[in-house]
């Protein structure tokens, strides 16, 4: 009988059904994309804040030392500190290694520079991977190099190839200030070697980079006399903004609880994914890059308040709306629902009643605008991010208990209107 | 001699300055048949809300089958209502979404378990077994009226309670709707009736009148009971 009263009651009401089914489609939907979008934007974002470099540098340990202690980023105890560079393919085998989006070994040196048979002076190198691909242990193909980590790059030519050691790129100011064009050969001198370059490109970076020689790896190995050797490791990840936890492990992993060490290690927390790379390269130290790691953290998490924001004021007005139009029906309803306690139903199998009607109502337009929403997300995604938004499954509870509680909450009113009914006065006309 | 089921003692009710009832004292058999008559607000339909306790009063007690509903509060109210009352409304109140056997089913399901076959039966007893299936909008006034009063019946309660019930009828349903009373009284079902209708007054077995809250006469029409029946069936 409850539920032939039920079905009955609906397919009489469907009009107002259909305003509150409505009604809550607008907000699970809006709620769905929002969250979705939260629970995706930080994969989003970072990767969108990756054309600002990578977000994690990785040094010599002694280098790291006494660049912490005395700000030296040259000279004795930080020059002659070395990596390996046989290490930095190990990079992706670490816990958070799918979040290593992109990763580059650095060698600075110099060279004396000629052009046009003139000495120019004294240059700056760096020696890197332009491009790098190659086949993990795992079998996973990777493809990086520093094409990847300079999208800003603004080059006249083109870009170095991986392999090739008998080209250079120079920086925009080294360029002009010698009238060097692409094209041009020029020489280098370092440690009685003297090797002859094409002029591949011209970069410019906009930063002290400007006056430097860009190189492949070995050959700036081969010029300073360091083969297999590595001054730091330039690297961008994935990660997640950090937190109470985060920035407790940053200052010692060994004050954290066994508990507290897993949830950290096993969380992408740029502490944990410098943690992470310490234990795969030798004498490494890997610190992040904080104005671009603090960045993300804001924007993040600006932007994750505002989905919050977005999700519990469409809640608000979801609830605001399903009360009125559940307290409307119950009024228009109030002889049928005083009879009912005339007959005997207690308050609350009629309150029963009217929520399972409502609920019901609610669930119908909640899966509608569950697909609804994850349609909105994929918009908002392909608008602002040029890519597709993750599902998230957890969205699916989040948004059954959001639905739950703004429909219950919306039906407050209508309740108490429900309770205070005296039958004698809706049955008898007065 | 039969057993008391209703009693009011020194029954008054008050809304600020108005006394709606005052001091009443009223005894029922089981088994009576009794109607409630007298002008619009002279407090019947306060007396028969308190008497199918819908309200209660504010001095005085009401003693229902033993119990003293006075004192109840209102969950136990509408247990007590369930269990002991059937109410028929002048404007019928049924369920418009409902079938008219749906209808008479709504009220086993509050008081047990809803059961076709016996609410069909009791359809049968006020002879609309074959409109059962028809919505209350496709039925007559007399028809509704009758699918309330089976309503009311469903659970076999201890008092049937109509207030004008034969109000919103033409002369030929009331008819039918009196001569239902007549069977179900016969049948030993208490029947108290507040209405209008000096006819519908008269055949009951006693009649009260009420006038400014007070019972102003209490007359028993045992003696031309059977007499006034047989006329007005005959009319």
């Amino acid at each position: 009988m409850f539920w032939r009263m039920i079905i009955k009651t609906l397919i009489r009401q469907k009009s107002k059904m259909l305003m509150i089914a409505f009604t809550v489609v607008l907000g699970v939907s809006l709620s769905t994309a929002m969250m979705n979008v939260m629970l995706g934007v930080g994969d989003k974002v970072n990767r969108e804040l990756k054309v600002y470099g990578a977000n994690i540098t990785v040094r010599h340990k002694d280098a790291a030392l006494m660049s912490d202690l005395y700000g030296l980023t040259e000279g004795q105890g930080v020059n002659d500190k070395f990596l390996y560079e046989e290490d930095v393919l190990k990079l992706k085998s670490i816990f958070w290694g799918f979040n290593i989006l992109d990763f580059v070994p650095m060698l600075e040196g110099s060279a004396i520079l000629r052009f046009n048979q003139k000495v120019i002076g004294n240059a700056s190198l760096m020696g890197t991977w332009p491009e790098k691909n190659a086949t993990l242990s795992t079998g996973e193909e990777l493809h990086t190099g520093l094409k990847a980590l300079r999208t800003w790059w603004d080059i006249q030519g083109e870009w170095l190839n991986e392999d090739e050691n008998n080209a250079v790129m120079l920086g925009k100011n080294l360029a002009s200030q010698n009238n060097i064009h692409v094209g041009d050969a020029i020489t280098l001198t370092q440690n009685g070697i003297t090797k002859s370059f094409v002029v591949k490109g011209i970069f410019h970076d906009g930063g002290n980079s400007d006056e430097k020689i860009l190189m492949t790896l070995p050959a700036v190995q081969e010029l300073m006399n360091l083969p297999g050797k590595i001054a730091s490791i330039e690297v961008s990840a994935l990660t997640t903004p950090d937190n109470d936890l985060a920035r407790k492990a940053a200052q010692d992993p060994s004050s954290l609880s066994p508990d507290e060490y897993e949830t950290w290690y096993c969380t992408a927390y740029v502490s944990a994914i410098c943690h992470q790379i310490q234990e795969v390269i030798r004498d490494g130290v890997a610190k992040p890059v904080r104005q671009v790691a603090e960045s993300e953290g804001t924007i993040l998490n600006k932007t994750t308040l505002l989905m919050v924001l977005i999700t519990i004021l469409s809640s608000i007005g979801s609830a605001l709306a399903i009360s009125n139009l559940i307290t409307a029906s119950v009024i228009e309803r109030s002889q049928e629902l005083g009879l009912l306690k005339a007959l005997g139903a207690y308050n609350w199998q009629i309150a029963l009643l009217v929520l399972v009607e409502v609920m019901i109502t609610g669930l119908a337009g909640g899966v509608l605008g569950y697909f609804l929403g994850i349609g909105f997300a994929q918009i908002i995604g392909q608008t602002v991010f040029g890519s597709y938004i993750e599902i998230a499954r957890m969205v699916i509870l989040i948004v059954a208990v959001i639905l739950f509680f703004v429909t219950l909450i919306g039906s407050i009113p209508a309740i108490r209107y429900l309770m205070a009914l005296k039958p004698t006065e809706v049955l008898h006309g007065k | 001699m039969s057993r008391k089921i209703l009693e009011l003692k020194n029954v008054s009710k008050i809304y600020g300055n108005l006394k709606a009832l005052a001091d009443i004292n009223l005894s029922v058999n089981a088994g009576d048949w009794l109607s409630i008559m007298g002008p619009s607000g002279s407090g019947k339909t306060t007396m028969i809300n308190i008497i199918g306790c819908m309200d209660t009063p504010s001095i005085g007690s009401v003693i229902l089958d033993d119990i003293d509903i006075s004192k109840e509060n209102a969950a136990s109210l509408t247990r007590i209502r369930r269990d002991k009352i059937g109410l028929i409304f002048q404007q019928f109140h049924l369920i418009s979404y409902l079938t008219a056997v749906e209808n008479v089913m709504v009220a086993q399901y509050y008081h047990s378990m809803p059961d076709e076959q016996e609410a069909m039966e009791a359809l049968e007893k006020v002879g609309l077994a074959d409109r059962a299936r028809h919505l209350p909008a496709q039925l007559s006034g007399g028809e509704q009226q009758r699918v309330c009063i089976a309503r009311a019946l469903i659970n076999s309660p201890e008092i049937l309670l109509g207030d004008e019930p034969t109000g919103n009828l033409d002369e030929e349903n009331e008819g039918i709707v009196v001569d239902i009373f007549r069977r179900l009284h016969d049948e030993g079902v208490t029947i108290i009736i507040v209405t209008h209708d000096p006819e519908v007054g008269d055949v009951a077995q006693r009649k009260i009148i009420l006038e400014h809250g007070k019972i102003v006469d209490d007359i028993d029409q045992s003696a031309t009971f059977g007499e006034a029946l047989k006329l007005r069936h005959n009319n």
